[in-house]
């Protein structure tokens, strides 16, 4: 990645006029806004994380017999599974751009608050995450030949649930994990076992609605979800400014 | 060695390390070794035997006592945490690191244990049931904490990012617990720790209860030898750190 563009991205994120919007949330605004913006004018990591969700789930079709299981008995855990590792692309990535010309010492030495960063980055991750759902979705749709017609508005909340938590907590190990020896290898092994609830509640709501079972069975799953959402999305930005350097 | 009094005084302070040598195998592992072996003298020797198992429902004196052991220890890790988060004490973190690393080889221990129960009770090494889930993700998640200490050689930055995943992995267990069981169990549902009164005959519980203290002697008898050792290790760390500063 050229450090001019970086650079015109950062400047870029910091004329935006948010003046109107008040303190800790401008100060989100800003820091991903200029996440956004670095990402909009490479599109390097959003294309990567595309192209590697199509791909698994184009590789997920051979890997298992279409005459002895349905379509959509395998979509729903197909679907979630590949969500999930191509959202560890982008998370990766995340604190990673901050590297480069030590740019983290920069945004330390920003006057906001440390929540703002996490929050700022979180939602950067969550637009881009949300961004690859919004075509891998379909996708699934028209390569696994399931009918998503009538579910597709408790699909896409569903889906947004599962970014959000799945961001929250990877927002936060990929502050971590930059600073570390092993880096890369780190983010997948410290995030997955925290990814195993949401991957499994949202494959198992997935396949009820697709099957047509009644919503009341879907419901402990949601709520398991939408828990989840709620404790990580504040644990993580409490323990946040607690990664940084003091 | 080096010369002039900084590496003099590294001299001495070498020699004042040597001069209280501390062994790593104390009395403490001495007296929890003995009580593991007392309390499986009783299990085998002095416990009727189940029933419809025969002799595998043994292996539950062994897996029971394990496993609470390992929740034991991931609760220390979770406490050692946010005391580390809040008072910055060095010791906490200390604890913390040997607690999780005691409580993964509980957990080890218990992985291992409920397979051989298994196959001639089950009829299967393994299945997904939800305790088997969660015990392995619980192994995953403290590998997971081990490899992050692992992976960061800054003592300070260590114990931070540390501290942050055991509080948020403690964080983590309820949401796996209630997950794995909307899944349907398999495992044999609880008969001590359940709100009524624990249904197993007085001698299996009394043996059952033996055996727990004796594992919380190997926990505590493990914990202590493995803090020791981090102390030792940070003492090593600094006193090559005086040396290259010396040289």
């Amino acid at each position: 990645m050229p450090d001019a563009t970086l650079d015109r991205a950062r400047v870029a994120g910091a004329g935006v006029d948010a003046t109107r919007l008040p303190g800790l949330l401008r100060a989100t605004w800003l820091v991903a806004h200029k996440d956004l913006a670095i990402e909009f004018r490479t599109r390097t990591a959003f294309f990567s994380a595309l192209v590697f969700a199509l791909l698994g789930l184009s590789i997920f079709y051979f890997a298992w017999d279409p005459t002895a299981v349905a379509a959509i008995d395998l979509a729903p855990g197909v679907l979630w599974v590949i969500f999930t590792f191509s959202g560890l692309l982008g998370l990766q990535r995340s604190f990673g751009v901050e590297q480069a010309d030590r740019a983290m010492d920069a945004l330390l030495a920003a006057p906001v608050e440390r929540e703002a960063i996490y929050l700022g980055k979180a939602a950067a991750n969550f637009l881009f995450v949300a961004g690859v759902q919004v075509i891998a979705i379909p996708a699934v749709a028209l390569f696994y030949n399931v009918p998503l017609g009538n579910i597709w508005l408790a699909l896409a909340g569903i889906a947004v649930l599962a970014a959000l938590g799945i961001v929250a907590v990877g927002t936060l190990f990929s502050a971590m994990a930059v600073n570390t020896r092993l880096a890369e290898l780190l983010l997948p092994m410290l995030s997955l076992p925290f990814f195993v609830p949401i991957v499994m509640a949202a494959a198992q709501t997935t396949s009820r609605l697709l099957a047509g079972r009644p919503e009341a069975e879907a419901w402990p799953w949601l709520r398991i979800l939408l828990g989840f959402d709620l404790v990580f999305v504040l644990a993580c930005t409490i323990a946040f400014p607690y990664t940084l350097d003091e | 060695m080096t010369t002039g009094t900084t590496g003099r005084d590294d001299a001495v302070r070498i020699a004042g390390a040597r001069r209280a040598p501390r062994a790593l195998m104390d009395s403490w592992i001495l007296v929890a070794a003995l009580a593991v072996i007392a309390a499986y003298v009783r299990v085998i020797w002095f416990t009727p035997t189940e029933a419809t198992q025969g002799l595998a429902q043994k292996i539950y004196y062994l897996h029971l006592p394990a496993a609470l052991n390992a929740y034991l220890a991931f609760g220390v890790v979770f406490v050692t945490s946010i005391v580390y988060l809040w008072l910055r004490e060095e010791r906490a973190d200390r604890v913390a690191e040997a607690s999780a690393e005691v409580g993964l080889l509980f957990t080890t221990v218990v992985l291992t244990t409920g397979p051989i129960w298994g196959k001639p009770i089950w009829g299967t090494w393994w299945t997904w049931d939800a305790r088997l889930t969660l015990t392995l993700f619980l192994w995953f998640i403290y590998a997971g904490y081990i490899v992050l200490r692992g992976a960061i050689v800054e003592p300070s930055l260590r114990a931070r990012y540390s501290a942050v995943l055991g509080i948020l992995g403690a964080l983590l267990i309820p949401f796996i617990h209630m997950s794995v069981y909307l899944f349907r169990t398999l495992h044999p549902m609880p008969i001590v720790l359940k709100p009524s009164a624990p249904s197993l005959p007085p001698e299996m519980l009394h043996t059952l209860m033996f055996s727990f203290a004796a594992f919380v002697l190997v926990y505590l008898a493990l914990v202590r030898a493995r803090y020791r050792l981090s102390v030792e290790r940070a003492r090593v760390e600094e006193l090559e750190a005086s040396l290259e500063g010396g040289r």
